[in-house]
């Protein structure tokens, strides 16, 4: 299955790919209305340390870790892509506590989110990926 | 065609039934449910009081769960087990034969022998839905709730009360709140919180006798309540492994592959004991993933497969009212520890010969994962990682080339 890849060697460390997600999860279509002066939620993060610029975001495992730890039974594999129903998740950040990436955080309700490949927003592929000036995130089969 | 008989129906079975289903799509699988529920996420019964979640969300799988992994669902109690005919009695004298058994009994609530605690009218112990549902029905607004207990179980159930009765102390005769996983300044840090939203504590003292609504404390202090609830501790329910002679210690000892030491039987979840890489021996960790991960590896080696599970931690991620709180691993005695102050928390890693061996984090917890994996894997980590560990768990703590291994490969 495709998924989002990294290479830090191209990273500019600009953080937009954190904007872009933020903003196709946003469910508006108004760019500035939707960041604009406001905390946001990305799905995605640049990890920055010294000249080290890398962008992180769900692995969608093999055998991911998350699933079998989420204490509501919230979290699911459905056809590769792991998904968090954010009706049944508590906030109890279990899946935090146990995803070896860094790549599950709360999002603004307190209930876990993390990066589903914007298949179900309105981008349909990820937006990270898509609006990356340098390549250095990409959407593909490896 | 193979029979798989499972006793018990909570996150262990659930893993057990997808630990087969992975390996062997066709074999007959018999589910022996003690409570007359659909799996549920038993630690939600709390957020289940506290109104963020209901009795359909809570649901730990799908509707169709049992169907769609054609599992035979019997609501009974499993009373004997017979090693030589290969099969399990009910309560209703209905016999169940296998070839392949796993005990998924989980834990029951501790009462000690409170002298007087007969005459206690409403009292109740917070393990399974039923006891959450019966707690509810005598939730009111003036009520005065003596929790006993300050552990994970007790202080959940006094977060999901707390708005809806009167007042809450709880005892403990340890001197901090979740004395199993935090150290005494972390424990404050909680403390403090839960007495913000109202909740008093009496630690260091504990009930020792009750008469009616009154509750003698060791220290000769007095309690007058309404409700009690016991939440002294939980045991291993390990009775139907002692009939089939399986080794028992704290819970039913299980190697690395779930196998407990009679042919043909294996346990997981909360009554198995099996081995904690952090500590290098067997201990019972009821925790909720690693009931999943061990009732997953059993149902795998029962099916025929081979999965070995032997990087479980303890390891726990739980919050009240709003501070979050992550711990992992072990707090050795000869470690160092290293703490960093946040804004209205702290974070304290202990370090040792090179290796993260356990943390707690208070407050700020956003990618404890990653130091969770450093203990669960046991990695080795240079001065330069170490530096980098300290300031924050992040990927840069690895080498460039492993970090392109986990973000530009499939893992």
């Amino acid at each position: 299955m495709k998924r989002v890849y990294v290479n830090e060697q191209w990273c500019l460390g600009c953080h937009l790919c954190e904007y872009n997600c933020a903003f196709a999860n946003s469910g508006l279509s108004d760019m500035a209305k939707a960041l604009r002066d406001k905390p946001i939620f990305p799905r995605i993060h640049v990890e920055d340390s010294g000249k080290i610029h890398y962008a992180v975001s769900c692995r969608h495992c093999t055998d991911p870790i998350c699933v079998k730890s989420c204490i509501a039974g919230a979290i699911s594999k459905v056809d590769g892509t792991v998904k968090i129903d954010r009706e049944k998740c508590v906030g109890c950040l279990t899946c935090v506590l146990v995803c070896p990436y860094g790549a599950v955080a709360p999002g603004p309700s307190g209930a876990a989110q993390k990066c589903e490949l914007c298949l179900e927003n309105s981008c349909g592929a990820p937006a990270c990926a898509a609006g990356c000036p340098n390549n250095a995130i990409v959407y593909e089969e490896r | 065609m193979a029979e798989y008989l499972i006793i018990g129906n909570g996150t262990a079975a659930v893993g057990c039934i997808e630990g087969i289903r992975s390996t062997d799509p066709d074999g007959n699988i018999t589910v022996v449910s003690g409570e007359e529920h659909h799996v549920y996420s038993r630690p939600l019964i709390s957020y289940y009081l506290e109104g963020k979640t209901t009795l359909e969300k809570m649901r730990y799988r799908p509707e169709d769960f049992y169907e769609k992994n054609n599992v035979n669902l019997i609501y009974g109690r499993a009373v004997k087990v017979d090693t030589k005919k290969m099969s399990v009695t009910l309560e209703n004298k209905k016999r169940l034969f296998y070839d392949k058994l796993c005990l998924c009994t989980g834990s029951s609530p501790f009462v000690p022998p409170f002298e007087g605690l007969d005459t206690v009218e409403k009292k109740f112990t917070f393990m399974t839905l039923d006891d959450s549902l019966a707690l509810e029905k005598a939730l009111d607004k003036s009520a005065r709730v003596l929790i006993v207990g300050a552990g994970l179980i007790g202080l959940k159930c006094a977060e999901g009360i707390a708005e809806r009765v009167g007042s809450i102390t709880v005892c403990d005769l340890a001197d901090r709140v979740l004395s199993s996983i935090l150290d005494s300044e972390c424990a404050a840090l909680m403390q403090h919180r839960l007495e913000e939203n109202g909740i008093s504590f009496m630690l260091g003292d504990t009930a020792v006798r009750f008469e009616g609504s009154k509750a003698f404390m060791k220290s000769g202090a007095e309690v007058e309540f309404d409700i009690l609830v016991l939440a002294v501790g939980v045991r291993a329910e390990t009775e139907l492994a002692k009939q089939a002679d399986c080794k028992v210690n704290r819970g039913i000892v299980v190697g690395t592959d779930m196998r407990t030491t009679t042919p043909d039987i294996f346990a997981a979840g909360d009554c198995a004991e099996g081995f904690d890489s952090s500590i290098g021996q067997n201990r019972v960790l009821a925790i909720l993933p690693n009931a999943y991960m061990q009732g997953h590896c059993a149902g795998v080696n029962m099916a025929g497969g081979s999965e070995v599970f032997d990087n479980a931690v303890p390891m726990n991620s739980i919050g009240f009212f709003g501070l979050h709180c992550a711990t992992a691993g072990s707090y050795p005695e000869d470690a160092e520890m290293s703490q960093q102050k946040t804004e209205g928390g702290i974070k304290r890693l202990f370090i040792k010969e090179g290796r993260l061996c356990g943390y707690m984090l208070i407050g700020d917890v956003c990618r404890a994962g990653v130091y969770t994996s450093l203990v669960r894997e046991k990695t080795e980590l240079d001065e330069e990682s170490i530096a980098e560990m300290k300031k924050f768990p992040s990927l840069a703590i690895f080498s460039a080339e492993k970090r392109s291994k986990k973000l530009g490969g499939v893992v």
